[in-house]
């Protein structure tokens, strides 16, 4: 009986491991395993990577992309403090009204505004990009097969195309982007940005650090997701050989 | 005076009251405490009881996720997105209900297949069997709107692709599709219908569940032999016999449960799903969700749109004649060799279907596919009704009790209890 059991059970995981093949290869290399601690089942963020990746995403990454999803005050959750996250909001100018005259006006941002988007719709971001529309990277490491190793792939993928590909205007070679032709240019070189923990500005580590601070922008709750799922199993767990003693004890002559 | 009065034995005396004038407490305690249940289950009966979990849990995050989800093209994604970010505890409602639909179709098809081997669909228990496969059609329809909900890329193309579906259909086809739409393309009223009926339909389910109950507390349930029970020997009392045993089965399905929504709650949804629905893109490739990808492989193996979609229907529509098509009276396959293998392959067919509906419809998948579909319906249309008439099965045992206790005496406690009860 447990035998038929234990072979319906794995019926269905193989039905499950089944599943995510759904999503076909396609031209796409898959990106090589760039070891992210968050990763890792029971892993969390590296807040101080965390925090130097959003620097470089707002010094990079935001003169084109949005984040919309994101609100200054969720910063704390790195570690910012309150004054920090009060300053780097008041950075930015922020549309709001109308006032009592009907008009609107610019502000300086505060802690609870959404992140401010470079432009003020998708057309004019194509405008300004050759036609190629920068996505909102509130959510990308979740919008993508395996997000975090293929975006630090991405970032770290341009090369020089293959003598004899075909590249169309404007593009770029990347090795990991489907079919490889990519409408942003390189956006990471050595040295962009100046971190004030001294750590190096290399390409690899600036792709560490904002692929850190996506993944946590797209999953926020990550930390405290796994932490409550810990306890939540481990009683459950106990619970299991409540159950199970309580069963044995009022079958046992039943049998 | 009293006679209007049910004859309550209930001991307290407000509960008695009430169960004097509305007996639901002895109807609980017929139904669910001391009713006659066959001794011998094994864990495959545990499902029933976690569909009905599940049903609920569904009903009560859906619920939560209803008073901050907005169904309007422009902002539904958002407000998926800001539930999970803003509301107190928001990503956990969203990850359980999302993860919870992907168990109850776990749940559902072990508990069918369960059905399906072990013939609980035989006499009496046919109208039992076809108002589960209304339930499932039910929740196939649910999750379907479900899914349109957040409004992510595969929302919209899924249901552009399942929508165009009923296209095929002559003369009403083109009808249909614009009432599901409300209008010319899957928009704005797509969505708000959609919402409407999702927040619906699982209230139906809950209708035709009890239907489903209630046949069963007339039949009773088959159990693995698949004889009836012929006394009180062969039974135990729902209570506590089956309460222990489904608690235990409960927490083993929480922690799986909780495996998924805690540490992977996203690896049974596509990635695509988190990019903004754009009707100006199409994905590379449209899969439906993990769930429904047998039945897709059905829909792609056909050549011809509405051949693709009359197979698709047929292969759950023809559940439905399930009792006349096997017409063997023995029910469980343990005592029936060659169905039994028959049946077991017919579980490989279906499990090869779901893995090709998750391919792109190219070869080799679509030529395997179609052997699938062919064994798939091959089983129901012709080796069943063939088997009921050839296949000679194994003696089956005396009564259940012989078979559970062996032919010695049976327990004095255990004997005893269910005779007092019943
Ligand atoms: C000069 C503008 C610009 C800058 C700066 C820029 N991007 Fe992009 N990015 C684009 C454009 C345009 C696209 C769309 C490319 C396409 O569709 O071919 C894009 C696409 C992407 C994609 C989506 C790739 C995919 O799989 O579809 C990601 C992820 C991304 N950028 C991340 C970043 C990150 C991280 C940074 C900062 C380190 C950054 N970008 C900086 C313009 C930019
Ligand atoms: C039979 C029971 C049900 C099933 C099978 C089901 C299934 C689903 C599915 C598959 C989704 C998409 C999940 C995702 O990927 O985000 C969904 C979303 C949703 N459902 Fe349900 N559901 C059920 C009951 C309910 C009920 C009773 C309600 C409301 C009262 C409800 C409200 C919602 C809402 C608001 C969403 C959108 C939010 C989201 O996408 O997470 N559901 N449902």
């Amino acid at each position: 009986m447990l035998r038929t059991s234990l072979k319906a059970l794995a019926i269905v995981g193989g039905l499950l491991g089944a599943s995510p093949g759904a999503q076909a290869a396609g031209e796409s290399v898959a990106p090589p395993n760039a070891g992210f601690s968050f990763n890792s089942t029971f892993g969390t963020f590296d807040r101080a990577s965390a925090q130097r990746g959003f620097q470089v995403y707002q010094q990079v990454c935001a003169s084109c992309h949005a984040a919309h999803l994101l609100s200054y005050r969720n910063l704390q959750a790195l570690g910012l403090t309150e004054a920090q996250v009060a300053a780097i909001a008041s950075q930015v100018q922020i549309q709001d009204g109308p006032n009592d005259e009907g008009q609107m006006f610019e502000r300086p941002g505060r802690p609870s505004d959404r992140f401010r988007s470079p432009f003020p719709n998708q057309q004019a971001a194509r405008a300004a990009n050759n036609g190629a529309y920068p996505p909102d990277l509130s959510v990308i490491v979740k919008a993508r097969p395996d997000g975090a190793n293929y975006l630090y792939g991405l970032l770290t993928g341009y090369e020089d195309p293959p003598a004899g590909f075909a590249m169309g205007e404007g593009m770029n070679y990347n090795r990991y982007f489907p079919g490889h032709q990519i409408a942003m240019a390189r956006p990471l070189n050595p040295d962009q940005v100046e971190f004030a923990d001294n750590t190096p500005a290399t390409v690899e580590n600036m792709a560490r650090d904002v692929t850190t601070f996506l993944a946590w922008a797209a999953e926020p709750e990550l930390e405290e997701r796994r932490a409550m799922g810990i306890k939540i199993i481990g009683f459950l767990v106990i619970l299991a050989g409540l159950a199970y003693a309580v069963k044995r004890k009022v079958w046992a002559n039943a049998h | 005076m009293a006679s209007g009065l049910h004859n309550s034995d209930v001991p307290n005396p407000v509960l008695r009251w009430i169960d004097q004038r509305m007996p639901v407490i002895t109807m609980m305690q017929k139904e669910y405490g001391s009713f006659p249940t066959p001794r011998n289950f094994n864990y495959f009966w545990n499902f029933g009881a976690l569909a009905m979990v599940n049903l609920m849990i569904m009903i009560a995050t859906g619920i939560f996720l209803a008073m901050h989800y907005t169904p309007h093209t422009s902002m539904a994604f958002d407000s998926v997105e800001r539930i999970m970010r803003d509301v107190n505890f928001g990503w956990l409602m969203r990850y359980v209900h999302a993860n919870g639909a992907s168990m109850f179709f776990i749940v559902v098809y072990i508990h069918i297949w369960r059905g399906m081997y072990y013939g609980s669909y035989k006499a009496p228990r046919e109208l039992l069997w076809m108002l589960g496969v209304v339930i499932f059609l039910l929740m196939m329809a649910t999750a379907f709107m479900g899914y349109v909900l957040p409004w992510g890329q595969m929302s919209f193309w899924g249901a552009t692709v399942i929508t165009n579906l009923f296209s095929a259909f002559p003369l009403v086809g083109d009808w249909i599709v614009t009432l599901l739409w409300g209008g010319f393309s899957v928009d704005n009223p797509t969505l708000n219908r959609f919402f409407a009926l999702h927040y619906l339909l699982p209230f139906v389910i809950v209708g035709v569940v009890f239907l489903h109950v209630v046949a069963l507390h007339i039949t009773g349930s088959n159990n693995p032999l698949g004889i009836e029970p012929k006394g009180p020997q062969d039974t135990l009392p729902f209570h506590p016999y089956y309460t222990a045993k489904d608690s235990f089965g409960l927490v083993i399905y929480f922690i799986v449960f909780a495996v998924l929504v805690f540490f992977a709650p996203n690896y049974l949804g596509h990635p695509d799903n988190y990019i903004p629905a754009d009707p100006l893109v199409t994905p590379a490739h449209i899969v439906p969700e993990w769930y429904f990808l047998p039945f897709y492989a059905i829909l792609r193996a056909v050549p011809d749109k509405l051949g693709g979609v009359l197979l698709m229907f047929g292969s759950i529509l023809v559940w439905f004649v399930l009792p006349w098509l096997d017409r063997s009276p023995v029910r469980s396959m343990r005592f029936r060799p060659i169905a039994r293998i028959c049946f077991l392959l017919w579980t490989v067919s279906f499990a090869v279907l779901l893995w090709c509906g998750g391919k792109p419809a190219e070869e080799p998948y679509v030529t395997i596919s179609r052997f699938a579909t062919a064994y798939y319906f091959g089983y129901f249309l012709v080796i069943l009704p063939l088997l009921s008439r050839i296949e000679k099965p194994l003696p089956l045992p005396e009564s259940i009790a012989r078979a559970v206790l062996g032919a010695g005496a049976l327990p004095a406690g255990a004997a005893a209890k269910p005779m007092e009860k019943a």
